[in-house]
């Protein structure tokens, strides 16, 4: 008989599944990390590595073995969704002036949302830390890029991060990362001329992937198809740490849905998660210490699920700021033809941005400027979705290959209380529980910034003799699906959820991993400053280990 | 431009079937009772008729599908359909696809898919409206054929090296090899060892699993 939680799963997917697996709560367990993306994987690594009993619940399943399957249906037009989002499971609720496509903005499973991420990895700047000091918006971060410069070391060497000091914007290193920097493509060498001409410095990319055997993965090899699948292992994934911290004596349960948090009778302590498996039982996982890892809406989903009589608004929550201040970077693109060979969609990865503007304060929003090297339609999707074939077709994906060029960049958003999560008690998921309600609206500072990096981008292009033939900007932007600020970083209880080392003010053996205690999100992606994060959490949470 | 075998090879290496040129004729074929006691479906099993049926129309629609300057055809189209249908689940839908298209044209045109002229093939595709359907694995007769048939013949194409290059791309997404080419002005006129850096990947594969087996 099957339950609600494996009927949504294709036949291929339960074949997949070992026929017993145990998914009851481990016995002792000094620690419980909820979610095995990136900052659960790195906690849970960390703190096994350092001898405590650590077990993982993870909502989603494992993608075991190769990746072709999600290769396939990433390229052909038919199939379904390569990490299994969208279903009944995964139901949310949008509002506010802008929708958020919330299950294009994540994954669930062993390695969380980087099973689909991009894996460009670059540290905050200075001035991140302190927006509130130096321009009076957003707010002051309670620890400083030096508190987290040793973290972003670590971080780097944690997911491998291919780069090359040749950024003269990027703030103060070091060390060279672990491994050499991809080098520029052909595209980057057009637009090269361009930005010479223009006075805008062009330099590498941080990536999260080989460019040499890493960490017992393969280099790249040239897929071309990273978001949202590398067939060869080389685009990091927090599987690697998961793997890590099972090795280390760690405990990981997949699909096992955490659907509350219970706390002692002081309201000081978390003593258990409740968590439901396939089989429909719900078991209850005790653990000295907890540490959410599910990512910045489940994480006030779930805090928020877990109200009591003494904590009616939901735990953690005496502020009331769980869930505010929901934070995402805004995407402006352009692109268009050149009447030469751009040799785009080889890779599906950057080799070249220039965060020269980044700092700028006026506008005072972050923003950084990104080569694509995926510009334009690749010939082996554009076939599929056709609806002729023969020399027709051929005529089609020739005039639509070959000459494309564009650039991307990412603007920052400021934080605004007015734009939250929170649970929706109308609608519920399959297991009944209120889904992640979104709300979220983009304010006229941050378009006035999309502005701009359009009018960088146009004055690129039109250097160069573009036909601009596409823009995204303030009137089509949407999210580059990271969501920050919903648990914020600070000293004070009242205006903040947890704080400098991300425990929570209210509850002593509580901790969150993850971008949601982000006072600011900057315009760099997050999961370096997430993985930074974890790193230094986990030493904090060890002290407090018994033992 | 001639397609080859090892563009076949070379695509069924990107879905992670490697060493896809060791064909067996009568893949296609039911088992028979030993075969299926041993697990082995297929393979040595029946007498090749059928097998040989979803060949040819494979074949026959890929003539129509693919550019009319095409050469290498039948080889390149065996080569793939055999390997792709050690997948059991694709091996199944793609015979019935295949043999629901071959009676179609029987009914409508008089002969089999693969006996009629390229244009009545063209014509049925396009009466039975398989140029507009979407691609769904198990949809209407004309949604199937068109994921099974034309969308699997097309795939195999233009994700090959030889049928990207007559785009302009010699490593089009979906396989090993971009990691040089990105960097390259023009197409390499020499496309030797782009087969060869195909199967490295898939042998890279194997090899780096069985080091997170450890
Ligand atoms: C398309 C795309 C591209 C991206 N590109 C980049 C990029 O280039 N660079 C970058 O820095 N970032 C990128 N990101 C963002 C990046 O993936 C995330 O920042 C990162 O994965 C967040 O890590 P996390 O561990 O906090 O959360 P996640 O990776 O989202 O993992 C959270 C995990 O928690 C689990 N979980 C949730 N709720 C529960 C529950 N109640 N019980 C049990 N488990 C639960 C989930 O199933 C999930 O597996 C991208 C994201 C997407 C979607
Ligand atoms: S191009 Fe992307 S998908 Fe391909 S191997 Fe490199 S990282 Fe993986």
């Amino acid at each position: 008989m099957s339950n609600p939680a494996e009927s949504d799963r294709t036949p291929a997917e339960i074949d997949r599944m070992p026929a017993e697996i145990d998914r009851t709560p481990v016995e002792d367990a000094d620690v419980c990390v909820v979610g095995a993306g990136p900052a659960g994987g790195i906690v849970a690594h960390r703190l096994a590595e350092s001898g405590a009993s650590v077990v993982v619940l993870e909502a989603g399943p494992r993608f075991d073995g190769d990746r072709q399957e999600q290769l396939e249906q990433h390229l052909r037009p038919g199939l379904d969704d390569p990490w299994g989002m969208g279903g009944p499971r995964d139901e949310f609720t949008s509002s506010g002036d802008s929708f958020y496509p919330l299950n294009a903005a994540r994954v669930k499973g062993v390695g969380g949302s980087t099973l689909h991420w991009q894996g460009m990895v670059m540290r905050l700047h200075e001035r991140d830390f302190e927006l509130d000091s130096r321009h009076g918006v957003g707010a002051d971060w309670p620890i400083s890029y030096d508190d987290l410069r040793p973290f972003y070391a670590e971080a780097e060497r944690e997911l491998g991060v291919a780069g090359a000091m040749d950024n003269p914007y990027a703030p103060p290193r070091e060390e060279p990362h672990p491994l050499p920097a991809f080098p520029p493509s052909h595209s980057d060498s057009i637009f090269a001329e361009a930005c010479e001409r223009l006075g805008i410095d062009m330099h590498s990319v941080p990536n999260a992937r080989n460019s040499e055997p890493y960490d017992g993965r393969s280099p790249c090899v040239g897929y071309g198809t990273c978001k949202p699948v590398c067939p060869s292992g080389a685009k990091y994934t927090a599987e690697s740490h998961v793997e890590k911290a099972e090795s280390a004596g760690a405990r990981v349960i997949d699909r096992a849905r955490v659907r509350r948090l219970e706390h002692d009778s002081t309201g000081e302590r978390v003593v258990a998660a409740t968590y439901t498996t396939p089989d429909g039982e719900t078991h209850r996982q005790t653990a000295d210490q907890f540490v959410l890892g599910c990512g910045g809406v489940e994480n006030v989903r779930l805090l928020l699920l877990s109200e009591s009589e003494q904590y009616p608004d939901g735990l953690a929550n005496s502020s009331g700021l769980v869930g505010r201040y929901l934070m995402d970077h805004l995407f402006a693109g352009m692109g268009g033809r050149l009447d030469r060979p751009t040799r785009q969609n080889h890779v599906g990865f950057n080799t070249s941005e220039t965060h020269q503007f980044y700092d700028d304060a006026e506008p005072v929003n972050g923003l950084k400027l990104e080569f694509l090297n995926y510009a334009g339609p690749s010939p082996v999707i554009g076939a599929l979705h056709a609806d002729t074939w023969g020399d027709d077709l051929l005529g089609q994906l020739k005039a639509d290959y070959g000459t494309h060029v564009a650039m991307g960049a990412l603007v920052e958003q400021l934080p605004d209380e007015d734009n939250y999560v929170t649970i929706d008690p109308e609608t519920t998921d399959d297991l009944g529980d209120p889904v992640p309600a979104v709300h979220w609206s983009i304010d006229d500072q941050t378009k006035a910034a999309l502005e701009r990096a359009n009018e960088i981008q146009r004055t690129v292009l039109e250097e160069l003799g573009v036909d601009v033939e596409w823009a995204v900007g303030p009137d089509n932007t949407g999210p580059a699906f990271h969501h920050m600020g919903t648990t914020r970083m600070g000293d004070d209880p009242e205006s903040s959820v947890v704080n400098a080392e991300c425990r929570t003010h209210d509850l002593q053996n509580l901790w969150i991993a993850g971008s949601s205690v982000f006072p600011t999100g900057g315009a760099m992606n997050p999961t370096l400053t997430i993985a930074a994060l974890a790193v230094r959490l986990s030493q904090s949470v060890k002290q407090r280990v018994r033992n | 431009m001639r397609l080859t075998r090892r563009d076949a090879i070379a695509v069924l290496a990107g879905l992670g079937v490697v060493g896809g040129g060791a064909v067996a004729v009568d893949q296609f074929d039911p088992p028979t009772a030993e075969t299926a006691e041993t697990g082995e479906t297929g393979d040595g099993g029946g007498d090749g008729a059928l097998s040989a049926t979803v060949t040819a129309t494979m074949t026959a629609a890929a003539a129509v599908v693919y550019p009319s300057q095409t050469e290498g055809v039948a080889d390149f189209v065996e080569t793939y359909v055999v390997g792709r249908a050690r997948d059991e689940s694709r091996r199944d839908a793609m015979r019935d696809a295949a043999l629901e298209l071959d009676a179609i044209a029987r009914d409508w045109y008089g002969d089999d898919f693969a006996d009629l002229s390229a244009d009545d093939r063209d014509s049925l595709l396009r009466e039975l409206g398989v140029a507009a359907a979407d691609p769904v694995a198990d949809g209407t007769v004309s949604e199937r054929i068109r994921f099974h048939v034309v969308n699997e013949l097309l795939y195999a194409f233009y994700a090959s090296p030889t049928g990207g290059r007559l785009v302009g791309i010699e490593n089009p997404i979906g396989h090993a090899g971009g990691t040089e080419s990105y960097q390259r002005a023009t197409m390499l006129e020499d496309d030797a060892g782009r087969v060869e850096r195909a199967e490295r990947a898939g042998d890279a594969e194997d090899v780096e699993g069985s080091e997170a087996d450890e």
